[in-house]
């Protein structure tokens, strides 16, 4: 972006937007993302109102993928919960908006339900991050209060599980949530199909370049630091706890925000949203797109749910093994993702060109194969190349 | 009642009923008492798999639950289709799930040491695979194999239960006798402790790895099989383990046995008294805040506290 014919101040904000933190800072990247932008915002026209508002879904979706790539691939704190927070606004949104009722009972909701989200998410960081709570600790916390809630949320059927005029239903859920709608009576704005598809493009659109620019400033620099080796950045002088804390409350929030629009979406809440597979799905997400990577969540969630709506239609039951193969392949194979992958072969070929490549990636795929044959037992190194593992090393 | 306790079977529920009412006798609460047996052996058999290979090699196996799952399927299936006896059925999960352990350990865990992370998602994974893989296979449900023994006379308790909890020492008993007394404990301790030395000292680590992974997993199919009796057989049957095993884990501390121990013990209390007066959602919840609580004051869990206290009372001597 940083070209001559560009007026000054917009190179404030490409600096901002691009840094070592991100993947794509050449102004290629920024051509094909704004021609991806364009098919984007385009797309209700192609397809029509009622396939973009189902779209949307992926889209909603794209905003708890950020918020478990900030938490996890740059903070590196593998947290299960983001669906719990995700849970937790979606019902509130739906107890407060219902209890009050029209247009307004919906505006306030809005804040009311992310509140309560961030929230949530500060009170079980401020409990985990300064109670030295560390590793794969935070993820089996977590969990175990993603699978509470579950439990919780599925014992409510009865009549006394109640807040003000709104049940609480158990595992059937809140029905007649209704469509977003923001304003006071008489003044409003309510979002469905296509209306509905922009404004959550804009909002994911606002979150990821907000998320650029956060990973890339000086705080986004503590956060990849603390991933790194959290005791050498203690050392430096920056308060470890403070930062996670921060960086988990404000996830937590973003993941409130998906969960608000999520019940918006399907007009309901269950608390399918807080079982184990639903936890993982993000995580499945977020792995296959490359973690440390903001827009690779969004691809692969894109990409994940796409699968997952054919499958659901075609083979409904191998949905859960696709995912599961997905998952285990992606890290044992690739474990940055594919758009970590993707940008490494695209440098790879404009330094040394395809005729180099070939050869390279046939090299890595040999030393792989001989590496996975001796791992079962099947010593098939040839005397001619003396050590594979260097090249795997590369 | 095609069990292999035939002979047994009508003796031990009156000499636990006889012990029982001799307890009562004498004033000892026994219903309570029995609830929070109940409870440890459930919380200490649901986590020793996974506090064995994630203590011994620091990996936490998210696929244990699955794990348990297919120990209880194989026993049950053992004895539904192949009708053998329920211990040799028992066993035979155990090693079922062993085996199964090692193959996982050889292929898949190997490579992401060093990357626990990745090792918890590769094993999410898996379990959703076997969930899933079972379920299509075997269908919804498989008809379960009733309790042997019966209930406890005087009292409606289900003999078996109690026997599971005398199980649930022996097992942990036995752990502490393999890990401590013999050859092969002694190898797996010095190869977490410090594996280049003991590669260095003639020690197959990648070998104790393979053989600690698949001890852990044994455990969980044993768990699996224990409970495959009492339980419904469904391929979720796993997750009901879960959260009991987890919250034992961050509770227990690093320390394996003393800490299942000690975390089953505490845990098993709170969760007989909260799950009898307000139901199994704040058994649930008190579990978790038990392990909350217990983090913020204890990094190393209950085992740091007690080794605190030992080092405590060493110095007063």
């Amino acid at each position: 972006m940083t070209e001559l014919s560009l007026p000054s101040r917009f190179d404030g904000i490409a600096e901002k937007l691009n840094g070592p933190n991100t993947l794509g800072n050449s102004r290629a990247f920024w051509i094909a993302f704004a021609v991806g932008m364009f098919v984007m915002v385009a797309y209700p026209f192609a397809r029509g109102s009622y396939a973009a508002g189902q779209t949307s879904l992926f889209l909603v979706y794209g905003l708890l993928a950020l918020s478990l790539s900030l938490i996890w691939g740059y903070t590196g704190i593998l947290s299960f919960g983001q669906v719990a927070f995700f849970g937790i606004a979606g019902y509130t949104y739906a107890i407060v908006s219902l209890n009050l009722g029209g247009v307004f009972g919906q505006t306030v909701a809005l804040p009311i339900a992310i509140a309560v989200s961030t929230l949530s998410a500060f009170v079980l960081g401020y409990f985990m991050f300064y109670g030295g709570v560390q590793n794969v600790y935070v993820a089996i916390l977590t969990l175990v209060v993603t699978l509470v809630l579950e439990t919780f949320m599925a014992q409510t059927a009865g009549s006394e599980w109640a807040v003000g005029s709104v049940k609480l239903g158990g595992f059937n859920g809140i029905p007649g949530i209704r469509n977003f709608a923001l304003g006071v009576e008489g003044a409003s704005i309510s979002l469905s199909g296509s209306g509905f598809y922009w404004f959550v493009l804009a909002l994911l659109l606002g979150a990821y370049l907000g998320g650029r620019a956060l990973v890339n400033s000086k705080y986004g620099y503590a956060l990849v630091a603390i991933r790194e080796d959290a005791e050498r950045t203690a050392m430096f002088g920056y308060n470890v706890k403070r930062v996670k804390l921060a960086i988990f409350t404000f996830s937590g929030a973003l993941a409130g925000l998906s969960g608000v629009l999520y019940s918006t979406w399907g007009n309901y809440m269950d608390p399918s949203v807080f079982t184990i597979t639903f936890a993982t799905i993000p995580i499945v997400w977020v792995t296959l797109g490359g973690r440390e990577s903001l827009l690779g969540a969004i691809v692969g969630t894109i990409i994940i749910e796409r699968l997952r709506l054919w499958f659901s239609v075609n083979a409904s039951e191998f949905a859960i093994v696709f995912v599961g193969v997905i998952l285990m392949t992606v890290v044992l194979v690739l474990p940055r993702g594919i758009l970590p992958g993707i940008r490494q072969i695209y440098l790879f070929l404009n330094e040394n060109g395809p005729r180099a490549a070939v050869d390279h990636g046939q090299t890595v795929i040999k030393a792989r194969i001989r590496e996975a044959l001796q791992t079962v037992g099947i010593d098939a190194s040839d005397p001619d190349t003396p050590s594979s593992s260097e090249v795997v090393r590369e | 009642m095609t069990s292999g306790f035939g002979a047994t079977g009508a003796l031990t529920p009156l000499i636990i009923g006889d012990f029982l009412g001799f307890l009562d006798s004498i004033g000892v609460p026994v219903v309570q008492l029995l609830q929070i047996a109940d409870n440890f052996a459930f919380i200490t058999l649901a986590a020793i798999g996974l506090t064995v290979i994630f203590g011994m090699m620091g990996v936490i196996n998210l696929a244990h639950g699955e794990f348990i799952m297919m120990g209880a399927y194989i026993t049950t299936l053992s004895v539904n289709v192949a009708s053998l006896p329920l211990p040799v059925a028992m066993l035979l999960g155990a090693l079922g799930t062993a085996a199964f352990g090692a193959v996982i350990e050889r292929t898949i865990v190997r490579r992401l040491y060093g990357r626990l992370l990745d090792s918890m998602i590769v094993t999410f994974g898996l379990g959703l695979i076997l969930t899933q893989g079972t379920r299509i296979i075997f269908g919804n449900t498989l008809q379960s194999i009733g309790t042997p023994f019966g209930e406890v006379p005087g009292y409606t308790y289900s003999g078996y239960r109690v026997l599971l909890m005398f199980v649930a020492i022996a097992v942990l008993s036995a752990a502490y006798l393999v890990f401590t007394r013999t050859e092969f404990g002694i190898r797996a301790r010095a190869t977490i402790q410090d594996a280049e030395t003991a590669r260095a000292m003639g020690v197959d680590t990648d070998r104790m790895y393979t053989t600690t992974f698949a001890i852990g997993s044994g455990l969980a199919g044993l768990t699996g099989a224990l409970y495959a009796p009492s339980a419904t057989i469904v391929p979720g049957m796993g997750q009901a383990f879960l959260v009991e095993s987890f919250v034992t884990v961050v509770t227990g501390g690093s320390t394996v046995l003393l800490g299942t121990t000690l975390a089953g013990g505490v845990l098993g209390t709170i969760d007989a008294i909260f799950s009898n007066l307000y139901g199994n959602f704040f058994g649930q919840l008190a579990l978790l805040l038990t392990a909350i609580i217990v983090i913020r004051l204890l990094p190393d869990g209950l085992t740091g506290l007690a080794y605190r206290i030992r080092d405590k009372l060493g110095e007063r001597q």
